[in-house]
């Protein structure tokens, strides 16, 4: 097939052109390094980002934005061409002391329909293995809900893993503990906080599988959780400077409500959730992988639909090449870069009750994508999506090509 | 060496882009999808259709008035692509025996509502009834079943054998709510109706399919069927009227799925097999519909290869439960068009007959028994080279 000799030709030119030097790392934006660190981590990924200061004020602003043109077809049915302003995404940081800094990310999506506060909080430094944050914060599962940040990838669209099975820019109003440590080639971090959680909605949607982003239409989560119970995450990574990244995270709680006035109307239900992540840029040849995978257990009562299945799990490879990275067009440190993104998600990694056989709601996809950075702040993508996603009864599957050309830049 | 690896790259961004073209998904063959409206509809009738496309395919949640008591969560989950079910999504029913109607009423009955939302217990099969397993059907084609009027359904009924072909073919007659509209010519017997829908041809028409529906597998009341399942009282619809309306109309004009291969040698030879072994006395290839205001179906031949009466299929089928006026081994002729598409809506496997209990379409023709039990002994006895045509016919559908 066709797609595949396209894939094949990057391939053999990714190989065949090597030592070309690049400016993506995994944390990419250093213009202000309002971090000791000299390469960050996922966890930094909140601080590490391009802000303009106020005058004398200890004021930083920031932001990003996306924009893209798309044409999809699913089954010879396509919906025409889309122009599509997906997001805007403003930071405001203040340092109220040197170790005591506030954050906030306000993110508008699709044109001002959907307006979040994406993260709002205090930290507090104590020891650098010591810190203190509290307010909205973001749930550190995985990577890309840490580090999500559009300009910081090379396609148009977030992982499907991480939008439509894990909740994407998911944050509660909680507060807990995070630190650092660090030795010659070597650094450690921790996360830990109690926060607000998930709710019945999970597995009572329109989307007809357990979905877990659901939650996030639930404004009440800023103020009580559904269950009464704090929900617990944790992560933990270690970064090599040669051999890269990992971490290991964990988010889970009780997610219904169980009792109501004092009234018990149901048995608590939990949540568990898993997910590793890893990346690295490969020192010579300059190639960045990245990828992140996660495992959803879900406590479904047994008298409750089959389409809301108990066991999710998915996940997302990105491996970018860079080809080329001189002056170009005036700019003097850009970058054309050939990427690709393989994915997959099953919602429902179980089987038929009445037939045994293996329940569908499943999907991959392989996006390749050339993209070019004029700086490292922007850039401009060029994407093709090839998916295969397979119903509940696993009938045949829907095919869907998609092109995306489209642009992300931190302002 | 730089400017090669720029033309080198250049190079093959075209390719990709030339190629584009053939990496845009296209379209299965139009037949060998079931779901589409039927040919030549108005403007106005294809809005009405999509609006009806959309309320079928609506998902409920507690919020917009699933259950609490239900089997599924939305129209599609059991008529998936409006094609046959799926036996995950299986419906049960108990409680009734004979013509004298549904003595588990009180119970839960006549259709057990085997899940429920959170915080609230699904019924069970209360001890003693006996109880049926239906599989969803196809639902295409429905308008033109709909328009066939109660004339031509009696003229093809034959309760005393008259022609002696050892095939009866007997109405469902069966009282109806009162919000259906009753057919302009409505043959009455005792203040009973003509009924053709489901697999004991007990429904009326579409609309009160979709009325019970509701009510019975979602767990939605509406305005027709106000009475909640669970506390038996009246509540407030948890369902626009424009919807049922919509969704009326949208099953009326499902167009009827279109046969393929019809030229193959094999496939007609079939066909003459299963006429002449009278397969046809049950399942007629053609039927005609009457009056209707869908000028699409009005005066329409069509070929849905069945009579729309019930059959004695034999003590094989026979499951102890019962609606209408039909006995409990009396089964309404289904359809056979679409059956060849039947895998691609229920998971790639065939789930054949009402409770989806045959995996091929030979298997189905192995459970006649009953009044159909002599056509079973002449398939048997059919060489393997016209049993193959006959099942190949069969796919063709
Ligand atoms: C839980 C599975 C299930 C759900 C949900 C469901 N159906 Fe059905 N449907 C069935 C079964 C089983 C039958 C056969 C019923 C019978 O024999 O009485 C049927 C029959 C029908 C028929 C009659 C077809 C014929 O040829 O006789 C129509 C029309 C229909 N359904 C429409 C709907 C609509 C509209 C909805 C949504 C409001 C719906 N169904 C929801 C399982 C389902
Ligand atoms: C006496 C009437 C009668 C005759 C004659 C008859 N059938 Fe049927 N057929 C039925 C009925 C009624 C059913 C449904 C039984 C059930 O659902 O349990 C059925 C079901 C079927 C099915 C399964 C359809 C489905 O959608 O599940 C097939 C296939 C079929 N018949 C083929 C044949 C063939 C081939 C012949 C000739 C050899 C034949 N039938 C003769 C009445 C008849």
């Amino acid at each position: 097939m066709n797609y595949k000799l396209n894939l094949l030709l990057i391939i053999i030119i990714v190989s065949s052109i090597n030592k070309v030097t690049a400016q993506i790392d995994s944390t990419l934006l250093n213009r202000i390094p309002k971090d000791t660190l000299k390469q960050a981590m996922n966890m930094d990924a909140t601080y590490n980002r391009p802000f303009l200061s106020i005058g004398k004020t200890p004021l930083a602003i920031g932001g990003y934005t996306e924009a893209n043109w798309q044409h999809a077809t699913s089954d010879g049915v396509s919906e025409g061409h889309q122009f599509q302003a997906r997001r805007l995404t403003l930071f405001v940081a203040s340092t109220i002391n040197k170790r005591l800094k506030f954050l906030s990310e306000i993110e508008f999506e699709d044109g001002g329909k959907k307006i979040a506060i994406e993260f709002a909080s205090m930290d507090v430094e104590f020891n650098p293995l010591l810190n203190f944050r509290g307010g909205i914060i973001m749930n550190p599962i995985g990577s890309f809900n840490q580090n999500h940040d559009g300009p910081k990838w090379e396609f148009t669209d977030r992982p499907i893993s991480a939008t439509q099975m894990l909740p994407a820019t998911w944050s509660n109003s909680g507060f807990g503990l995070f630190g650092k440590k660090f030795k010659k080639d070597w650094m450690f971090g921790y996360e830990f906080y109690l926060s607000g959680g998930f709710d019945n909605s999970i597995i009572d949607n329109t989307e007809n599988k357990t979905f877990l982003p659901e939650a996030k239409k639930n404004p009440e989560r800023f103020e009580e959780i559904n269950s009464g119970l704090p929900m617990v995450t944790g992560k933990i990574a270690v970064r090599n400077k040669l051999a890269g990244e990992i971490g290991l995270s964990y988010m889970g709680g009780v997610y219904n409500k169980f009792n109501d006035d004092g009234n018990i109307i149901d048995i608590k239900r939990r949540l568990d959730v898993f997910a590793i992540d890893y990346n690295v840029t490969i020192p010579k040849v300059k190639t960045t992988v990245i990828a992140e995978w996660a495992w959803i257990l879900i406590d479904v009562p047994t008298t409750y639909l089959q389409n809301f299945g108990s066991n999710q799990h998915g996940g997302f490879v990105d491996i970018i090449q860079p080809v080329l990275s001189r002056k170009m067009f005036g700019w003097n440190k850009a970058t054309l870069n050939l990427a690709c993104r393989l994915e997959y998600v099953d919602w429902n990694y179980a089987n038929f009750i009445e037939t045994n056989t293996n329940i569908g709601d499943h999907l991959w996809s392989v996006m390749p994508a050339i993209s070019f950075r004029p700086t490292a702040q922007t850039v401009f993508r060029f994407n093709y999506r090839y998916q295969q996603q397979t119903d509940l009864l696993g009938n045949p599957a829907a095919l869907t090509g998609v092109f995306q050309v489209g642009f992300s830049t931190y302002f | 060496m730089k400017k090669q690896k720029i033309l080198f790259l250049l190079f093959t961004a075209i390719i990709c882009f030339i190629s584009c073209k053939k990496i845009i998904p296209t379209a299965a063959p139009v037949e060998e999808i079931l779901e589409g409206p039927i040919d030549g509809l108005t403007i106005e009738e294809s809005n009405r259709f999509l609006h009806g496309d959309e309320a079928f395919g609506e998902f409920f949640t507690k919020e917009t008035g699933l259950g609490p008591l239900f089997v599924e969560n939305s129209c599609v989950s059991c008529h998936t692509g409006a094609g046959k079910g799926h036996p995950s999504s299986i419906v049960t029913r108990f409680g009734q025996i004979d013509e004298l109607g549904n003595t588990y009423l009180d119970y839960g009955g006549p259709q057990l509502q085997n899940r429920s939302i959170l915080g609230f217990s699904p019924e069970v099969i209360p001890s003693g009834a006996s109880s049926t397993k239906l599989l969803a059907p196809i639902v295409v084609g429905l308008g033109y079943l709909d328009f066939v009027t109660d004339a031509y359904i009696l003229a093809m009924a034959d309760p005393d054998d008259a022609n002696g072909d050892g095939v009866t073919g007997i109405p469902n007659w069966n009282t109806i709510p009162s919000f259906v509209e009753v057919r302009k010519g409505a043959i009455t017997s005792n203040g009973k109706y003509i009924c053709r829908f489901g697999k004991k041809a007990s429904v009326y028409d579409i609309k009160q399919q979709i009325v019970s529906a509701l009510n019975e597998d979602l767990g939605v009341n509406s305005v027709y069927d106000p009475i909640d399942l669970l506390s038996k009282q009246e509540v407030d619809p948890e369902i626009s009227t424009q919807k049922i309306v919509d969704m009326n109309f949208y099953l009326r004009t499902l167009k009827a799925p279109t046969p393929r291969n019809q030229d193959d040698p094999e496939v007609i030879k079939g066909k003459n097999l299963f006429n002449q072994i009278q397969c046809t006395s049950c399942h007629k290839p053609k039927l005609e519909t009457g009056y209707s205001p869908i000028s699409v179906l009005s005066n329409k031949e069509f070929y849905p290869y069945t009579d729309l009466l019930l059959h004695d299929m034999g003590s094989g089928l026979d499951d102890g439960y019962t609606e209408g006026s039909a006995k409990t081994y009396e089964w309404r002729t289904p359809p056979l068009w679409g059956l060849g598409l039947a895998t691609s809506s229920q998971g790639g496997s065939y789930f054949l007959l009402h409770d989806g209990r045959a995996h091929s379409i030979e298997e189905a023709i192995y459970w006649h028994g009953g009044e159909a039990a002599s056509r079973r002994q002449m398939y048997l006895a059919l060489p393997t080279d016209d049993k193959n045509a006959l099942l190949k016919f069969l796919q063709s559908l």
